[in-house]
């Protein structure tokens, strides 16, 4: 590369015409860049050269602009633009200089607005003591420029100059009024903003921007607010149309971008027109955010005193139904002693507005006195919450004394001072009534008591007599029965002597005895047996009843049993002339009972039968019944017979009917009772069947298996 | 056993009105009688005299008779001789009472002389029978009532 001073250019063949024509044109225009196109065109038109172009300073000056050019085919040039601070670059220095030089081969790393590497650079300046405002840059007819082109240089040059001074200066005039006008929109404290129609946003003051301009180092948060304010502002001016002049006033709820809180904003909106940028809107937002919760603050206080008042009501109101609903007077009192509160109970004690009658009107004040006294009582007694007592009152109405019990209690304001008194009055007329009868009650149940324990003890004492009178009934019954076995055995011993002697005589042991004396021998013997019977019967029924009989259990047969005693009263049988039968019915089993007290009964009961059948026939049947698994013993007689009204009697100690002949048919009278008391020893039955003149059955009735004792 | 002509029996009873009866009786009918009124008495007599039968009131003073047939059953020289028991008692346990001690035969007073020398005559039976099968060549026998 290689830079020298141009020579001087040759002499002008141009014709002054086009020379004036571009003069006249440069005078009328006013744009830097429509001069340079006309001169670019003007050499291209005039003066052999391939490539022209012409770098014009920008409003600050910092940087070199390509405004106009000629032959320069590449496209990526035309946003050339050359920084003036790179000072070692050949055309910031050739602007600095003073004079046109000759750039030969510019180098690569150098950036070019021609596509020719060698060139002419013409500084564009008003004179030589003046700093250039551009270079005029030519190539093509070689190292030496023409006079022609030097011309257009210097004449663009001063026109160029003159251009950008003034433009300079107004442009700093307008800056200053600007910086002004921005300072005035930042100082109001709302956020101003100017944008076109659409919302977008042209010119805001700083209240403006903190809103709607997030910065680079913003937060997430921050940006996001930010882009939904615009939104939201968009959206409010796009909503509401906004006429030509007027002024439109509507809410904008905005989010704080650095709180995140919601600010509720007055937009208030004009549009602006201007002839030549078209129409803008501008918009004054006021924060009423604050005034917005001041007035919901408000309305909010007013519906809860409105609540309050509404519950106070309905409290009030219930707590009158409450305390009109206990049955009992209550009643509050001031600190004077004078009723404020009483329900419906106490006010009929206490206030009888309807009442005529003189003496209730007087009961009513007698009342009145009597709470009045017991209220001071209260009231004297400071420190005590609950007091008590009893005041006599009376029915206003029928003048019934009512006794009732009063309960007071103190109500103290916040500093601890007596405000009110509350009484509640208990009727105790029932109360006293039941402590009265509950006192007879209690009286009777002493007395109760004490007789229950006479009783008692009188109970004891009778038990007591009773036992010892058992102890010594039961020595006196051991000792009768002994006495009665005693005697019994005494009475034998003689006995047996008169009947030996007896018996001797009669079989004529000491000789031989005349038929008179034979006749009162056999009355002896007789009357003797029949006294040793006697005693046998008594005997066996003393036996039996101290329990001295011992049970024998073996197993016998029935019909065994009849073979025996109809061979043990065969003498008695012949003599009677009656037919003896014994028959089974069935099958009998075996019986196991005391054979030797079967025995005894079977005997009696026949022989019973022999002794009052005068003819006819005497029948023993043996029976079994299955479900009872019971023998039956039945001995049927064609005898006398029994009256009904007798039946029973037969069975009784000492009983033969009809005293007199008792003697004709011998026997003790006992052997019926002796008969049934050792068929209940034996767990059985003896029952009669009988009608006078058509004989008797009697039955006995055995279990076939007498149980265990 | 006995040598004797007569079958003796020893009638023991306190009571002399019976013992006397049943002692005329006995005699009427053949049999030798000898007498004892109580318990010792009978004891010594058995003992000495060693009858061919004893008739046993039980019921005795100074000793019972159920004392003195123990005594006698335990005496060897007079275990053999039948002892038949009387009693007015016809409560229960004097029987029971009579067989322990070891008395042979039970009577229950009042008994009349024909039925008690009846039963004197059964036992005296079954004893020569039983000395009889023992001893073959004996040829004493009992006398009979005639």
């Amino acid at each position: 590369m290689a830079r020298v001073a141009a020579p001087l250019a040759p002499v002008s063949n141009i014709d002054s015409d086009a020379k004036l024509a571009f003069v006249e044109f440069l005078l009328t225009s006013v744009d830097v860049q429509e001069s340079a196109r006309r001169a670019v065109d003007w050499l291209v038109a005039h003066v052999p050269v391939t490539e022209a172009a012409v770098l014009v300073l920008d409003g600050p000056g910092n940087e070199m602009l390509l405004v106009a050019e000629h032959g320069i085919s590449s496209g990526a040039i035309i946003d050339f633009a050359l920084a003036r601070d790179d000072t070692r670059h050949p055309l910031v220095e050739a602007l600095s200089g003073s004079e046109t030089i000759y750039i030969q081969n510019l180098a690569a790393h150098h950036p070019s607005p021609l596509e020719s590497r060698t060139f002419h650079a013409v500084p564009l300046r008003a004179d030589a003591s003046e700093a250039s405002y551009g270079l005029l840059l030519v190539s093509g007819p070689g190292r030496d420029l023409d006079a022609d082109t030097v011309w257009v240089g210097r004449t663009l040059g001063k026109h160029v100059s003159r251009l950008i001074g003034r433009q300079a200066l107004a442009e700093t005039r307008f800056g200053q009024e600007r910086m002004l006008l921005y300072s005035i929109i930042n100082a109001v404290t709302d956020p101003i903003l100017l944008t076109d129609t659409e919302g977008k946003l042209i010119i805001a003051n700083s209240h403006a921007e903190k809103l709607f301009a997030a910065p680079e180092e913003a937060s997430e948060g921050w940006r996001r607010a930010a882009a939904l304010n615009n939104m939201l502002f968009s959206a409010a001016l796009s909503t509401s149309a906004v006429g030509m002049s007027e002024l439109a006033r509507r809410e904008l709820l905005l989010v704080d971008p650095l709180e995140g809180s919601d600010l509720l904003f007055e937009l208030m909106s004009s549009r602006a027109k201007d002839e030549r940028q078209g129409t803008y809107v501008v918009s004054i937002l006021r924060n009423v955010t604050d005034l917005a919760r001041a007035k919901e603050e408000i309305e909010e206080s007013y519906r809860t005193l409105r609540v309050a008042q509404a519950e106070v009501r309905d409290e009030r109101h219930r707590l009158d139904l409450i305390i009109d609903s206990v049955a009992d007077p209550i009643l509050v009192t001031d600190q004077e002693g004078d009723i404020v509160l009483m329900n419906t109970p106490a006010e009929r004690l206490f206030n009888a507005p309807g009442l005529e009658d003189e003496a209730a009107l007087r009961r009513v004040r007698a009342n009145g006195a009597n709470l009045t006294s017991f209220v001071s009582n209260v009231l004297t007694r400071s420190g005590e919450q609950r007091y008590r007592g009893e005041i006599q009152l009376t029915d206003p109405l029928v003048g019934r004394p009512l006794p009732v019990e009063a309960l007071a209690g103190t109500i103290l304001s916040e500093q601890g001072e007596l405000m009110w008194v509350v009484t509640i009055l208990h009727d105790l007329t029932e109360a006293i009534e039941k402590a009265r009868l509950y006192e007879q009650l209690k009286q009777a149940s002493v007395e109760l008591e004490r007789k229950v324990q006479e009783a008692t003890a009188e109970l004891a004492e009778q038990n007591e007599l009773l036992r010892r009178q058992h102890i010594a009934l039961e020595q006196a019954s051991n000792l009768k029965s002994q006495f009665l076995a005693n005697m019994s055995h005494e009475f034998r011993t003689p006995l047996n002597a008169i009947l030996g002697y007896t018996h001797m005589l009669l079989n004529n042991v000491t000789g031989q005895v005349t038929d008179p004396q034979r006749k009162s021998l056999t009355r002896i013997d007789s009357n003797a047996k029949h006294l040793l019977a006697l005693i046998n019967d008594i005997l066996d029924i003393t036996r039996i009843e101290a329990g001295r009989m011992p049970l024998n259990a073996t197993t016998f047969r029935v019909s065994e049993l009849f073979d025996e005693v109809q061979s043990e009263l065969e003498p008695i049988i012949k003599r009677s002339n009656l037919t003896v039968a014994t028959k089974q019915r069935g099958t009998v089993p075996s019986v196991r009972s005391d054979r030797q007290k079967v025995k005894q009964i079977v005997l009696n009961l026949l022989s019973n039968a022999l002794k009052f059948t005068p003819a006819g026939s005497v029948t023993m049947t043996a029976s079994y019944d299955l479900r009872r698994k019971e023998v039956a013993i039945a001995v049927k007689d064609t005898g006398v017979g029994i009256p009904a009204e007798d039946q029973v009697k037969v069975f009784e100690d000492f009983r033969q009917l009809d005293s007199s002949p008792a003697r004709g048919y011998g026997g003790t009278g006992l052997g019926l009772s002796i008969c049934r008391r050792l068929a209940n020893m034996l767990d059985g039955t003896i029952d009669l069947e009988s009608a006078v003149g058509r004989g008797s059955t009697f039955t006995l009735r055995l279990p076939a298996k007498a149980r265990r004792r | 056993m006995s040598t004797r002509e007569q079958p003796l029996v020893l009638v023991v009873e306190d009571y002399q009105d019976a013992r006397e009866m049943y002692a005329a009786y006995l005699q009427f009918s053949g049999y030798g009688v000898a007498e004892a009124a109580n318990g010792i008495e009978a004891v010594e007599k058995t003992q000495a005299l060693l009858p061919d039968i004893v008739l046993m009131d039980l019921a005795l003073p100074r000793m019972d008779g159920w004392e003195a047939t123990r005594r006698l059953k335990a005496d060897p020289r007079t275990r053999h001789i039948p002892i038949v028991a009387l009693t007015g008692h016809a409560l229960a346990g004097h029987a029971e009472g009579a067989r322990e001690a070891g008395c042979d035969a039970f009577v229950t007073k009042p008994c009349l002389p024909d039925a008690l020398v009846a039963e004197i005559k059964r036992l005296l039976d079954q004893q020569s029978s039983k000395s009889e099968n023992k001893t073959s060549s004996s040829t004493t026998k009992t006398r009979k009532r005639p």
